[in-house]
């Protein structure tokens, strides 16, 4: 079977078992699992920047450290250009996938300079021998933005957002497929996050590289993805690209989302779809559809059944017996020719 | 039992109905409710020197006012803030200046007269709940202790107000989770029991540093309008510290904006934002994506913030500045007035008169 998708889950699920201990037998809370990831399909394809959002507990990390391999799932399967990633990853296909953390302050290594961190992983990985292992080092700051007299510097010398740089071109030197980036710029300072998001748009189309862009914020989100991925307590409800997604969602979660955007334009102000309560903590995920106790279109139905991702659209999924309910309601702002 | 609480704080003087009363003879004299002069913030070195970290900073907030402060890490907002209240950490104290609580110096006073002051006058709510409650108390007789000390009700009246002010603030079934402690609630549900905390004694001045930003985006909106609507019923004023610009345009009518220690401009959240007359200001509204504008194209501010302790001299943002001059690197421009109501600190002002869409 060909697979276009540079990486592909179905099915995934990760159960953390809880209960097991004297202690937690005697408290009233050993329920036993706890789902961080119920059933996640997703695939992510080459060249593109799919943004996942949703609120926390609802497994985004979770999801992103099976995705490098750093944990490992409970079910389901992790396709890499189609070919089942190894349960236990090796040398090669951790390569393949990089990781770009929240906070560029605690993922360097306060102790190695520049130079040593790249030089670690450029000869660990062989991407090129010895000698020319400085030149690729600068080569990589170049790419971030950076020049060639931060070699010898340590981190602390160094800015938020040109940390960011650093751990950025630090998952660049293995030449990676994928990057996994959680948050990447909500550490940072809004005059210089724009900076980042413009590096990742870069890296896009300079090196063809894949991002899969874990965000909570949406404008953030809506300037730079080309698709978006909604979770909500461990499962995707929603996949659209982004104009779509914005414009017509299709699930009533992805519109409270919306709705909630601090917003810098008085007249989009709304608070129609406002949610009541909080997502309920994945312990103990709702029956039927998991979004039903927050939902104002939910009824019967929803109690009842648990909806499956199915099409809605073109390249556009949802998980909600509403869908076509929801559609019918009309976002405030939107402009008349989207319908 | 709630509206036996509410006759409690009524007795107090706190009470709405007595609020349009004292706004008006403190508006009527003129007084601010709070008025910052002059306000420096920083660390004294052995030897006699001084590091200033905010410098000279002055605002008014009348009555019913709601007063955001925006500014990046390190440009002294939250100093600023923690200085009104009082919560300045070591080493940092205030270097000179006055804080005007209804025309009194706050700096001045004696520390017990302050501290009576935190509570019933002026609350403060922090970013991150779970480091400003207490984990091993349940958090009913956490609401529970301001009114106790403060409004001088028995331990059972008191814990009668902490359900009503539980119920206020939208926790569901306040009864039962008055007795839960700060780990057994979610993120948003420790924010409200913060906010009911802070408001529990009626306070007319509420200091909120970050409030929503460990938050989810749904559950931000409704802290944010949870704040709206109790500062809405009873007159209250806000001073809310925050980096998101959109969360100021939500939320508040003024706007201050700090940077390295200095307000660079102030005014109508509105008309600031309509039409920033420092480039500092600008340069934030352009370099955020903004949801209802997402083909706009981003333009970061070049360059980073200075080193407090290492300003350059003249203006601190003129190494980053794209209408800089060179007398902007002599001297520091002072915040002054460039239209009914609006303030900027910057010689080129008049050449910033673009509105922005």
């Amino acid at each position: 079977m060909s697979d276009t998708a540079m990486l592909r889950v179905a099915g995934l699920t990760k159960t953390y078992s809880l209960g097991t201990s004297w202690l937690s037998r005697l408290t009233s809370r050993a329920s036993g699992t706890l789902k961080a990831l119920d059933g996640v399909d997703l695939h992510l394809c080459r060249g593109e920047i799919l943004a996942l959002v949703g609120e926390s507990g609802s497994g985004k990390s979770t999801l992103a450290k099976i995705l490098v391999g750093s944990t490992a799932p409970s079910g389901g399967e992790v396709r890499y250009r189609g070919e089942a990633a190894p349960a236990r990853r090796d040398k090669e296909s951790s390569r393949r996938v990089q990781m770009v953390f929240q906070d560029p302050y605690s993922s360097l290594n306060p102790r190695l300079t520049v130079g040593a961190m790249l030089a670690e992983l450029l000869l660990l990985h062989r991407v090129v021998p010895r000698r020319e292992v400085r030149a690729e080092s600068i080569r990589l700051l170049n790419l971030v933005g950076m020049e060639a007299d931060v070699l010898s510097a340590y981190p602390s010398q160094f800015s938020g957002g040109q940390r960011q740089r650093l751990a950025i071109a630090r998952a660049l030197a293995v030449r990676p497929d994928v990057l996994i980036a959680d948050e990447p710029v909500s550490a940072l300072d809004v005059s210089v996050q724009a900076t980042i998001l413009e590096l990742f748009a870069s890296l896009r189309a300079e090196l063809g590289v894949s991002i899969l862009f874990i965000a909570h914020n949406l404008a953030v989100v809506q300037h730079l993805a080309d698709r978006v991925a909604v979770m909500y307590l461990g499962r995707i409800v929603e996949v659209a690209t982004t104009a779509q997604l914005f414009a017509a969602p299709r699930h009533p979660y992805t519109r409270a989302l919306i709705d909630s955007i601090p917003r810098m334009t008085e007249a989009s102000v709304n608070d129609e779809f406002e949610l009541d309560g909080e997502p309920p903590s994945p312990y103990d995920v709702p029956a039927g559809c998991r979004f039903h106790p927050r939902c104002p279109l939910a009824s019967e139905i929803c109690v009842a059944n648990d909806p499956p991702l199915l099409p809605v659209g073109p390249a556009h999924e949802s998980a909600c017996l509403k869908a076509g309910e929801l559609a019918l309601i009309p976002l405030p702002d939107t402009p008349q020719e989207h319908r | 039992m709630s509206q036996g609480s509410s006759d409690v704080i009524s007795s107090t003087g706190i009470a709405p109905a007595d609020e349009p009363a004292s706004t008006a003879e403190l508006s009527r004299g003129g007084v601010p409710l709070l008025s910052v002069q002059d306000l420096s913030i920083g660390v004294r070195l052995p030897g006699g020197r001084t590091v200033s970290i905010v410098e000279g900073v002055s605002f008014d907030v009348d009555p019913g006012q709601r007063m955001g402060i925006v500014g990046e890490s390190g440009s002294g907002k939250s100093l600023t803030l923690r200085a009104v209240a009082g919560l300045l950490p070591k080493p940092v104290e205030v270097l000179s200046g006055r804080v005007e609580y209804g025309g009194t110096d706050l700096l001045t006073m004696p520390a017990k007269r302050r501290r009576a002051l935190m509570g019933p006058e002026i609350a403060m709510i922090f970013q991150e709940p779970m480091s400003a409650l207490n984990p091993v108390m349940r958090v009913g007789d956490q609401i529970a202790e301001g009114p106790r000390r403060h409004l001088g009700l028995s331990a059972k009246e008191a814990g009668e107000l902490a359900v009503s002010m539980m119920a206020r603030t939208g926790i569901p079934d306040p009864v039962r989770r008055a007795r839960a402690y700060p780990h057994e609630l979610s993120g948003g549900l420790r924010q409200r029991i913060m906010i009911a905390m802070a408001v529990s004694c009626g306070p007319r001045l509420l200091l909120c540093d970050e409030p929503t930003t460990a938050l989810d985006v749904t559950v931000q909106l409704q802290v944010l309008r949870l704040l709206e609507r109790l500062c809405a019923d009873t007159g209250t004023s806000l001073v809310f510290v925050t980096h998101d610009l959109a969360v100021v345009n939500q939320t508040c009518s003024e706007l201050a904006v700090m940077y390295a220690g200095n307000i660079v401009e102030s005014g109508r959240v509105k008309e600031v934002f309509r039409q920033p007359r420092h480039p500092y200001t600008r340069g934030l509204l352009e370099s955020a994506p903004d949801f209802d504008r997402p083909d706009r194209e981003l333009v970061p501010i070049p360059g980073f913030p200075p080193n407090v302790a290492d300003r350059p001299s003249g203006c601190p943002f003129a190494p980053r500045c794209g209408y800089v001059r060179d007398h902007c690197r002599q001297s520091m421009p002072p915040l002054a007035e460039v239209a009914p109501g609006r303030q900027a600190a910057c010689f080129e002002s008049s050449r910033l008169t673009e509105v922005l869409a």
